[in-house]
């Protein structure tokens, strides 16, 4: 397959992934402003762009972080280019790229979101409920992931894309967990109290996970198991561990498909075997946003080494 | 005359770049006024691809060099006899049309000044003398004046600032060439670097001209002669960029500095 | 009012060829009619098919018109086209690679050697390289307009890298989806085998350096490219590589793609994309389309280019009034198909009789193309006359005039029901090994009524066209 063919596969999952994260972080901002803060009932609106790592961007095009000003800079705002409507753009356009290495329902997958973005778009603003966008985004989303699903070969390129899925999930677990951690709850006297489970609870029902954690857990909600759920438990879909074990799964059927092995395949299985060999403990006693820092860094230099094994077209 | 060349380029990228193509025109053109007895091309990590002689008679070679590389050195080394034949390119064998030396390009793109230039072929005796007129007219209108021009300096701009160097010179000459019917081309190549330092530019360029019933001639405005056999001829194009001895580009994000250094010896008897 | 050949009716009867769609669409009533075009709408834009036009902006989703009213040829007819188009094909590119040759057509003084080497369309950086089975112009696009039962002219020839060769093949596979009994009822040669012979033309055309099976690909400028759609089209259904120049590199003596699994070289370049930028190296130092040091690649016998560059000196609109005289020089025949006559503007007492009758003729630039840069006399206004007339005079050598043909009508879906409108057709000609063209072609038609520019980018559509078994 060509580089650049793989490249835009990759970046479908992506940016389709991507723009999913935008959608599930203003569900977060969402959820939290209707909860009372230490300091009030005024959600920090910022450490949401913080998290997002759109902080900078924002502040130069609106300045003052209202709620209306960052759910147009997250869903619609072409300037910034990890908002939904840039994310499902780049999505479509990567698809039109290589429209012969998808299925039509792929691609009517992607086009239609594309098609119906533009329609949000033309409408007016006001009006629009935010839950019911982000409800939209993950519609989408999903029904891309199904066409993915039932009607792609399962070759070379089928294996990249659910790459491309995997890694940016992972990342978007972490930096979501991330927005609640460390920048809603900077105070150690903080944790444990009740309103830091409230926030973790939202947190879950943000990531569509609420259900799926009380099925897995069962009783009262406490940091140490929603850490293990959405780090090390293999059972939950966004966990960092399932994310880094679907990379290695589909990374190896990769190499056994090329007959020949990267060190993509090296480093992702050393990310594995760091997570399997965790424990809560050690990532309370690391810190939690020092560990999630630290996988978001590892994260992004397997994508580096993915690029360079396999998309860059400068492989010998 | 047995002239040694040596002639080191030297590319310096300030960040590594992930690999670089060039074509070279860089040997010696096969005619009766120069015989090749040495000659080699090299550049440092690179691979020889493709070799061929293209329809103008020019000897082609492509290289290729793997990245990531910071610095590249292309190098000339070679003995060459040469003789005087007052710039008849005698003996070389092409294939391109003289026609096809008519069209202009953007940098011999003629300008009112050119055209009045191309006037004095009009009024010669023949062809022949023309383009001696013309030769001497471009360098009466064009001083010598190192660094006075870019590379990518035009003939119209050359002529109008009334300085520059033999690749200005070239370039005004084949321009009004064309301008008064002439074919003509711009060659590249080196010439000797005397002892007395009369000649300036060791790598060297200079204008050919097709004048029915005796060929190809070279003439030189920068030094007011026709080539002899102080000169060496590599190749030949429309304009400088279309015969440059070295094209290349790199890709990647560094970007490139350049340094020169020919020498062009008379070999001691 | 000229009277136009209609390709169905004369005389108030049906023509024979046309004879099995006379019940098919006298017997459709206006609701399936319009259900049926919705349909055909539909499923052109599910697969993509659309176009988008040069610095019009707009939506660059448009879709190309379809007509639903077959064009028909009799299997004599289609002969005698096949014919004159092979000839034609033969001798273009005998043509070319005389002039990067020796040049006795000039040297014969047959055609002036300024029209073919002062050309801008004239690569020198080619003279003396011959390619792969001296062919320089793989796929010849010849765009033919009709005016009598037997009567065909040649407008202009395409040897470059003509396009709307997808059309052709999806307005049949469209017709045979929404009207499969029509096909059953008629004997139609079938057109399917088009992608097939493309890919086995261009394999025949490998280098003498390629010792196996070739390697083929598609080379797009992108899919910002108004044609993309029909580069991924041909790709996809000859089964090779859609690439951008980013994904071919030159090693040594070779190019290669990339892929995710190394270095794959290849054979044969299907080039969409113009000489000037396929190298910057070569040609336009500023090209970012192109591949560094392909043109070397190719010189050496590395690697083949289709069409060869420098196959534009031999469509060029003033090389076109000679296309006769090279099949005299070359093939020492006589010409099938006829030339519309032409006078060059660069002629003083062309240009005489140009300007004086500027009302009634067709004016083109010699480089233009897709209906651009043109003035059709008969349906321009006075000042439009007048505005040309200053174009001409200031550079007339960039000019030729032709008269207004009488461009043949075939009926044709309009709102009112069914009405003439003018047609050509633009078959599309192979030239490997073999010289072969599928029986069939793109028939353009001018959909607003009177008009005489079939150009998808002025308001044309496409029709299937069939050419009938024996």
């Amino acid at each position: 397959m060509l580089s650049r063919t793989a490249d835009n596969l990759y970046w479908i999952a992506r940016n389709m992934e991507r723009a999913e994260t935008a959608a599930r972080l203003l569900e977060v901002g969402a959820r939290l402003s209707l909860l009372p803060t230490a300091d009030g009932y005024r959600t920090d609106w910022d450490s949401l762009l913080r998290a997002s790592g759109n902080a900078v961007g924002f502040a130069q095009k609106y300045g003052a972080a209202t709620e209306e000003n960052i759910e147009n800079y997250l869903f619609f705002d072409r300037d910034n280019p990890n908002s939904v409507a840039s994310c499902l753009t780049r999505a479509r356009e990567n698809g039109r790229i290589v429209r012969t290495a998808l299925t039509t329902q792929v691609w009517d997958a992607l086009n239609t979101a594309f098609q119906e973005l533009r329609q949000l778009e033309a409408q007016p603003r006001a009006g629009q409920e935010m839950s019911k966008l982000t409800e939209w985004v993950t519609r989408h989303t999903a029904m891309l992931r199904g066409a993915i699903d039932a009607t792609l070969l399962r070759n070379d390129g089928y294996n990249l894309l659910n790459i491309g899925y995997y890694l940016e999930r992972g990342d978007s677990t972490a930096r979501l967990m991330d927005v609640k951690y460390y920048v809603l709850l900077p105070r150690a006297e903080y944790v444990g109290s009740g309103l830091d489970n409230d926030q973790w609870s939202m947190l879950l029902r943000a990531m569509s996970a609420h259900r799926a954690f009380h099925w897995a857990y069962g009783g009262e909600i406490t940091a140490a198991k929603i850490a293990h759920f959405l780090i090390l438990n293999p059972q939950c879909p966004r966990s960092l561990i399932t994310c880094v074990a679907g990379l290695n799964n589909h990374l190896s059927r990769l190499a056994k498909l090329y007959g020949r092995e990267t060190q993509a395949q090296e480093s992702a299985a050393r990310l594995l075997s760091d997570l399997e060999n965790q424990s809560v403990e050690r990532i309370f006693d690391e810190g939690l946003h020092e560990f999630l820092t630290r996988f978001v860094g590892e994260a992004v230099a397997l994508g580096n080494v993915i690029y360079n094994s396999y998309l860059s077209g400068d492989m010998n | 005359m047995l002239l040694i060349v040596d002639h080191v380029t030297l590319y310096r990228y300030d960040r590594p770049v992930r690999g670089v193509v060039q074509s070279h025109r860089m040997t010696p053109s096969r005619f009766d006024g120069q015989k090749v007895l040495d000659w080699a091309v090299t550049v440092s990590g690179g691979t020889l691809g493709s070799e061929f002689r293209d329809g103008a008679g020019d000897w082609v070679q492509g290289w290729t060099v793997k990245g990531p590389v910071t610095e590249i050195e292309v190098r000339v080394r070679g003995k060459v006899q040469t003789t005087d034949l007052a710039g008849v390119l005698r003996g070389h064998r092409e294939t391109a049309p003289p026609e096809a030396y008519l069209r202009e390009t953007d940098a011999t793109a003629a300008d009112a000044a050119i055209r009045d230039l191309a006037a004095c072929v009009a009024g010669a005796e023949n062809e022949l003398a023309g383009a001696h007129a013309l030769s001497e007219a471009v360098a009466a209108a064009i001083a010598y004046q190192p660094g006075s021009t870019k590379a990518h300096t035009t003939a119209a701009e050359a002529l109008a600032q009334g300085e520059g160097v033999c690749q200005d010179h070239a370039q005004v000459l084949i321009s009004a060439a064309r301008v008064a019917g002439i074919p003509a081309r711009y060659v590249s190549g080196y010439l000797q670097s005397g002892a007395d330092g009369s000649s300036h530019e060791a790598a060297h360029a200079w204008g050919e001209l097709y004048v029915a019933g005796l060929g190809w001639i070279g003439f030189d405005p920068a030094n007011g002669c026709c080539p002899d056999d102080r000169y060496i001829r590599l190749g030949s194009g429309l304009d400088a960029q279309d015969a440059a001895p070295i094209r290349g580009v790199s890709r990647g994000q560094g970007s490139e500095v350049l340094a020169v250094t020919v020498a062009v010896q008379l070999q001691e008897q | 009012m000229t009277p136009y050949f209609n390709e169905m009716f004369q005389d108030g009867a049906v023509r024979k060829p046309y004879a099995g769609l006379e019940p098919w669409s006298a017997g459709m009533p206006a609701d399936r009619r319009l259900a049926k075009q919705a349909e055909a709408e539909a499923l052109f834009r599910r697969i993509g098919i659309t176009f988008a036009v040069y610095g019009e902006g707009g939506d660059p989703d448009r879709l190309i018109p379809f007509d639903m009213f077959p064009r028909v040829f009799t299997a004599a007819e289609w002969a005698k086209l096949e014919r004159g188009i092979k000839q034609r094909a033969r001798a273009l590119n005998a043509f070319l690679v005389d002039v990067y040759g020796r040049g006795e057509i000039v040297r014969a003084g047959r055609i002036p050697g300024r029209l073919v080497y002062q050309n801008e369309a004239y690569e020198k950086a080619v003279c003396g390289f011959t390619p792969p089975k001296g062919v320089y112009s793989h796929i010849v696009g010849v765009d033919i307009v009709r005016t009598g039962p037997g009567d065909f002219y040649v407008l202009e020839d395409n040897c470059r890298t003509p396009s709307g060769v997808s059309y052709m093949l999806e307005s049949r596979e469209m017709m045979m989806r929404m009207f499969p009994a029509l096909f059953r009822e008629n004997r139609i040669e079938p057109i399917d085998s088009y992608p097939e012979r493309l890919r086995r033309t261009l394999a025949s055309v490998a280098p003498v350096k390629c010792e196996r099976d070739p390697t083929v690909v598609i080379l797009t400028p992108g899919h910002f490219n108004s044609a993309y759609y029909e580069h991924s089209f041909l790709a996809d259904l000859m089964g090779v590589e859609l690439v951008e120049g980013q994904d071919l590199f030159v090693d040594g003596a070779f190019v290669y793609m990339r892929t995710t699994e190394g270095p794959k070289r290849v054979d044969v370049i299907y080039r969409r994309i113009d000489d000037a930028y396929i190298d910057p190296l070569c040609f336009r130092p500023d090209s970012m389309l192109g591949i560094p040091g392909l043109m070397d690649v190719y010189r050496s016998g590395g690697v083949s280019i289709c069409s060869a560059p420098g196959a534009g000196v031999a469509d060029d609109k003033a090389v076109y009034t000679y296309v006769p005289e090279m099949v005299r020089f070359y093939l020492g025949e006589e010409p099938i198909l006829k030339n519309v006559p032409t006078w060059k503007c660069s002629d003083p007492s062309d240009l005489k009789h140009v300007t004086e009758n500027l009302g009634e003729l067709v004016v083109k630039e010699v480089h233009g193309s897709g209906g651009y840069g043109m003035l059709v006399g008969p349906k321009s206004t006075k000042a439009q006359i007048e505005e040309f007339r200053a174009l001409i005079l200031a550079d007339p050598s960039n000019y030729i005039a032709q008269p207004t043909l009488a461009l043949s009508t075939t009926p044709t879906f309009v709102e009112e029901g069914i009405a003439p409108r003018h047609v050509d057709l633009r078959p599309y000609c192979l030239v490997g090994e073999r010289i072969e063209l599928v029986p069939g072609g793109l028939t353009r038609v001018a959909l607003r009524e009177g008009s005489l520019v079939v150009n998808s980018s002025q308001g044309g559509g496409v029709k299937d066209t069939w050419v009938l078994a024996e």
